[in-house]
């Protein structure tokens, strides 16, 4: 078997006194479609922000396509094809939706030379497949909630990256539209790229994961086939016990 | 091409700069329009870091001070002429930009520009302590005669600053459009952002902190032989901070126009009442127009045009 996408061994991260995360370990393969789910205040997101670069782990190590990820900042870690969205949408608000996109396009996307014409093209196909096509123009201070968790999501894509980390962006969308961004992940796994999926939302993470991963209290309590972890004892503890 | 009315504007304005220079004789006109023309580019400078960028400076005037006792020094030590003071002005300006920026920019908001008033404050007490420049009292400086063909010394200083405007502005307009500027814009908007979409968000800053700082510092440069004289307390006053700070956020931080006008419309207004009461009042007009704008037309002059432009292109 070749060798894992991503691989995580003995990462922790603590906020002052307080542990967010304790020897974390966890094994990606290319093109999988991964699960990530537990609890509020589980260390989801602080785990992300950890693989993206947006804080430094503590003890342990990551690394990504066969190389250690330790010292690079968040800008060389999503040139080398890591894309995160935010759970927070985090929008460049004095710009248009577009233009939000051309950002990564412009610095992810490097030694491909896109032509400004090629650029927007890409953009233009990102956000029709997204459905925010017609919004394209739109300022992005001036997008609703959901449609600015879009914008997360298709902003990552417009990196280019090898693997996907979208953190919650079907948070209070409805069912069609769950649907909808299912079928974006789905399509762009068939693509090639890797995709961690973390969401409340559990119908979904089950229909679109092949295997999923539970943190508890900043630990994984649980890892394997999505059935398999939603049966059991200690994850639906920890869900219910929160 | 969107350059062309760009490039023509330039050409239009050296050559009205150069044509006063030999047609007009009244002196005044270019002692004022020199320090008019030192504030566009001052304000232009400053707006490369705190506007596009959104990093507030209050340190121009050390950048100012620093580039007027490098020309005293280049001049006292090698009778260096006026354009090799400022290109020296600039160098080291730029190596200042590049030194505070490594030591302040992962300081965000208010920080940032407290650490720059603090850098104002060590680089004058640096300059105060150091005998060669003249130390506390200043230093003298007699100017050599003009080059040809100018004949007079201000004529001189005037075209070269207006020189300095044109390569300011299209330093600063050619950053807003490339991708240096829209990677700046989303540094200001949100810096964590950035660095995930490969926004390489500290050499960036430090970039704009370096092209800055040698503009502000060659725009410095020639107050040296404008006055003839030099001390430490007039050139790293902070009049140069507040102003232009204020140019820009008057004239409109998002556009390369708008520190450009804001600097016209102050700068002007300054020389006039200069003229006419007295400096006290400057101080308190910018004050009082600083602060109308910030609460009536917080996007500036080009936010009032485009506000005005929309209206009437619905109408
Ligand atoms: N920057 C920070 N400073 C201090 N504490 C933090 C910080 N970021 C996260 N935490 C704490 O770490 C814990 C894990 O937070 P995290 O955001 O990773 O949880 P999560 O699993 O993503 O939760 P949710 O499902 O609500 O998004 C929480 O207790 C949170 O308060
Ligand atoms: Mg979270």
């Amino acid at each position: 078997m070749s060798d894992p996408l991503l691989s995580v061994s003995g990462v922790s991260k603590r906020f002052g006194g307080f542990t967010a995360l304790q020897d974390i370990s966890l094994e990606i393969r290319a093109g999988e479609r991964f699960g990530l789910i537990g609890p509020n205040g589980s260390g989801k997101t602080t785990l992300i922000n950890c693989i993206s670069g947006v804080l430094r782990n503590d003890g342990g190590s990551i690394r990504f396509a066969g190389r250690e990820l330790g010292g690079l900042s968040a800008h060389q870690r999503t040139r080398r094809g890591i894309a995160r969205s935010f759970q927070v949408p985090r929008p460049f608000r004095s710009m248009t939706v577009l233009e939000n996109l051309l950002v990564a396009l412009d610095y992810a996307v490097i030694g491909h030379g896109l032509s400004a014409r090629e650029a927007d093209a890409e953009a233009m196909a990102i956000l029709g497949k997204i459905g925010l096509a017609e919004k394209a123009e739109a300022l992005s201070a001036q997008l609703s909630q959901v449609e600015l968790r879009k914008m997360e999501l298709a902003r990552a894509m417009a990196a280019r990256p090898k693997l996907l980390i979208s953190d919650e962006a079907m948070a209070g969308l409805a069912g069609a539209e769950i649907d909808e961004v299912l079928d974006t992940l789905f399509k762009l796994n068939a693509e090639g790229i890797t995709v961690i999926m973390i969401e409340h939302i559990m119908q979904a993470v089950m229909r679109f994961s092949q295997r999923v991963m539970c943190l508890d209290a900043g630990r994984v309590i649980c890892e394997g086939a999505p059935q398999a972890v939603m049966d059991d004892k200690r994850v639906q503890e920890a869900y219910l016990g929160a | 091409m969107r350059s062309v009315p760009f490039l023509i504007g330039a050409a239009v304005f050296l050559t009205a700069a150069v044509t006063a220079a030999f047609v007009v004789r009244n002196e005044y006109v270019f002692f004022a329009g020199f320090v008019i023309l030192q504030f566009i580019v001052l304000a232009t400078a400053w707006n490369i870091l705190g506007g596009y960028a959104g990093y507030v400076n209050f340190g121009t005037s050390a950048f100012v001070g620093v580039g007027i006792y490098t020309a005293v020094a280049v001049f006292k030590y090698a009778g260096a002429p006026l354009y090799l003071q400022m290109l020296a002005a600039a160098a080291v300006g730029a190596a200042l930009g590049l030194g505070v920026g490594l030591l302040t920019l992962r300081l965000r908001g208010i920080f940032f520009s407290i650490a720059t008033v603090a850098v104002t404050i060590i680089a004058e007490t640096l300059i105060t302590n150091w005998k060669f420049v003249g130390g506390a009292t200043g230093v003298q400086l007699l100017r050599p005669p003009p080059t040809a063909p100018f004949e007079s010394y201000i004529k001189m200083l005037f075209v070269v600053v207006a020189v300095l405007v044109v390569i300011a502005v299209a330093l600063a307009r050619y950053i807003q459009l490339s991708g240096v500027g829209r990677g700046l814009r989303a540094v200001r908007d949100d810096e964590v952002a950035a660095e995930c979409s490969g926004v390489p968000t500290l050499k960036l800053k430090l970039l704009a902190c370096a092209i800055s700082g040698a503009l502000m510092s060659a725009a410095g440069a020639p107050a040296a032989m404008y006055l003839q004289f030099a001390d430490p307390v007039s050139a790293f006053n902070l009049n140069y901070s507040v102003s232009a700070l204020a140019m820009s956020l008057i004239g409109g931080t998002a556009h390369w126009i708008g520190p450009v006008l804001g600097a016209i419309l102050l700068a002007t207004t300054q020389q006039f009442l200069t003229v006419t009461i007295s400096s006290e009042v400057n101080v308190l007009v910018l004050g009082v127009m600083l602060v109308l704008f910030v609460v009536g037309a917080p996007d500036g002059i080009i936010g009032l045009a485009k506000r005005a432009w929309q209206r009437w292109g619905r109408r």
